[in-house]
């Protein structure tokens, strides 16, 4: 049996060393990511099932978690609408500046994001260039959900622009053309044509949007506020019970923050798993 | 429905595409749009369809000025190039696509959509392929379901973009046969883009031969095979061959040696003589025959092809001679043409009677 398998896998190839690369990646991926996340789980299990449940479903914990998904599901869903349209444009349009907008996209990514999260209150501040305007609408947005919504918008727009934008290039516009000779308006050619191979792309810069706000705490912190159970996001919880030198604390806000991040971003994978075959882009 | 393209000028960022074409179109007839790449034939087929629209110049459809008229208004069945099925779809869902996404007024149940399609694979012979998607088809299947969708509109116009571009030439073949089947079956009025020269002459009612953005000739393959109206289409058309000639008081001169060939009616002057290779037969030599050395003999099927270099300057010549005559390289052989063509410099052509 075990012949058989390990046969399964030394299969005659056109590209030898499968063996070696494996076992890189493998060594490699353990080192920089599993053994870190183990010695979480090791940690957090240390403390016990009761202890560990005490400690999660306390009120604040809770709050914060809901916080951190929340807006990041929120943000994500934002930027793949927004991000679509940015890459739509950079792709079919070709305008003066369309460079510079290609390489502001990515600002997001260089800038420190201390530095966007200060630059961000300063703006939506109630005396803020933004914010002063918001006010007196009855509008609040820093030190609220909606700041942390906003800075997690900021920080995670690349993601969907550059997942879909290559995706998008490799499209022809043939489809479209087709369609429209068939009877089918712009819009309607689009969406019957264009979305549906655009689609795992979208997902996959939702995904990743998603992650990248999940784990974002430099922006946050500033245009947040920071009130327990209100603005308070699960990251900067982590660092508070750190703090308190109370790594129980911390372990099992990390641990549960860890076991939803992997579960949606396994669920966001079988989706597209299954619409890729549904619609067979590149098929 | 007849079509009228009036004066067509197409520029793409100043390049010009099309130069002032125009061209009348029969209704049900069979059109080819033949030329080498660049010419401007997808141009013009595109700017039918109405997915390109003109600098200047009018296009009416039948009785009604199309020029302004959109894509969608045209109602013309359009065959990409490359097909464009749509890969996310069924085969049944590509055909009905046209006719599922019609405001709902005038959209058909989805039962007649389902019969439709149905009815248009078995048209195009690909009965009981309803579920397929297109990866899991060939490519002449692609192509006739391209065709099946197009159709399923129940166009004015079908227009063609090298509708057998992509497919090996034993496929290629079948479907040209069978596309002219359909065309006298259904009597669209069909307009296709190809660069074969074969498959227009063969396919077409009428060609049209384009180059550099211009319409060189219009006419049936007999036309545009026997009476070349440019140089151009006789060297495009069939292999062919040229030697610089002079004319002078209607006597053909290569090389300072005069040749039975007359040009009474040519204007003194710098010429080319066009020669066809299967035109030209052996001579004993002497006056008024083209000689040359032989410089490269091969057998093709029935015949021998020969490579010869005439006069001083070695003008290379081809020649189709019987397989059963045999050549030496190095060998002198004279040669006269059956049939020859003679373009002045910016004149009128001068032909064999």
């Amino acid at each position: 049996m075990a012949t058989a398998a390990l046969s399964r896998f030394r299969q005659p190839s056109v590209i030898p060393g499968f063996g070696l690369a494996l076992g890189f990646t493998l060594a490699y991926l353990s080192l920089i990511v599993l053994i870190p996340l183990a010695a979480l789980i090791v940690r957090s299990a240390g403390l016990g099932w009761t202890e560990f449940w005490r400690l999660a479903t306390d009120q604040r914990t809770l709050s914060a978690l809901k916080l951190s998904f929340g807006a990041s599901v929120i943000a994500a869903a934002i930027n793949t609408v927004f991000g679509m349209i940015l890459a739509w444009i950079l792709v079919r349009y070709r305008f003066p500046g369309r460079r510079i907008v290609d390489a502001i996209i990515d600002l997001p990514f260089a800038l420190p994001t201390a530095v966007a999260g200060i630059a961000l209150t300063a703006l939506y501040a109630p005396n803020g260039w933004i914010g002063q305007w918001a006010t007196p609408l009855g509008l609040k947005i820093a030190y609220t959900p909606i700041g942390v919504v906003i800075a997690l918008t900021f920080v995670s727009l690349p993601f969907v622009v550059r997942t879909v934008q290559p995706v998008l290039e490799e499209i022809d516009t043939q489809y479209e053309e087709a369609a429209a000779t068939l009877g089918a308006g712009r819009l309607q050619a689009v969406i019957s044509t264009v979305l549906p191979s655009l689609l795992p792309a979208l997902m996959t810069g939702f995904a990743l949007a998603l992650a990248r706000s999940v784990g974002e705490y430099g922006s946050v912190i500033f245009i947040a506020g920071n009130i327990p159970g209100v603005s308070e996001i699960a990251p900067l919880l982590i660092v508070i019970r750190l703090e308190e030198f109370n790594y129980a604390g911390a372990t099992a806000v990390a641990a549960l923050m860890l076991a939803i991040s992997f579960a949606m971003l396994l669920v966001i994978n079988l989706i597209q798993a299954w619409s890729r075959r549904r619609f067979g882009h590149g098929a | 429905m007849d079509i009228r393209i009036q004066n067509i000028r197409k520029e793409f960022d100043r390049f010009p595409a099309l130069h002032d074409v125009s061209l009348d179109i029969r209704s049900g007839e069979l059109i080819a749009l033949l030329g080498p790449s660049g010419s401007g034939k997808t141009t013009l087929l595109r700017l039918i369809a109405g997915l390109e629209f003109p600098s200047a110049g009018r296009i009416h459809f039948g009785d009604e000025d199309a020029s302004e008229k959109s894509v969608q208004e045209r109602n013309v069945g359009f065959v990409f190039q490359h097909y464009a099925l749509f890969k996310h779809m069924t085969v049944a869902d590509n055909i009905g696509f046209g006719l599922r996404i019609r405001p709902r007024g005038s959209r058909p149940s989805r039962r007649d959509i389902r019969r439709r399609a149905s009815e248009l694979l078995d048209l195009v012979q690909l009965s009981g392929l309803e579920k397929r998607f297109p990866a899991q088809l060939s490519g002449g299947q692609r192509q006739r379901v391209a065709l099946a969708r197009a159709l399923a509109i129940e166009p004015k116009v079908l227009l063609l973009d090298e509708p057998f571009g992509a497919l090996d030439a034993k496929v290629r073949k079948e479907l040209r046969r069978w596309l002219r089947e359909l065309h006298d079956r259904t009597g669209h009025t069909t307009v296709f883009v190809t660069h074969d020269q074969e498959e227009a002459m063969e396919l077409a009612d009428r060609v049209v031969v384009m180059s550099q953005g211009r319409i060189e000739q219009i006419g049936t393959a007999d036309e545009i095979y026997d009476d070349p109206a440019t140089p151009f289409v006789f060297s495009f058309i069939g292999a062919s061959s040229t030697l610089p000639v002079v004319v002078t008081k209607g006597t053909v001169t290569l090389d300072g040696q005069p040749l039975s060939i007359a040009a009474a009616d040519l204007p003194d002057g710098p010429a080319t003589l066009y020669l066809r290779p299967h035109e030209l037969e052996v001579v004993a030599g002497g006056d008024g025959a083209i000689t040359g050395t032989v410089t490269a003999a091969r057998r093709s099927a029935g015949s021998r092809l020969v490579e010869i270099a005439v006069g001083t300057a070695r003008h290379h010549l081809e020649l189709q001679l019987p397989a059963e005559t045999s050549v030496v390289i190095g060998q002198t052989i004279a040669v006269s043409p059956r049939r020859w063509q003679i373009y002045g410099t910016g004149v009128g052509p001068g032909r064999s009677a």
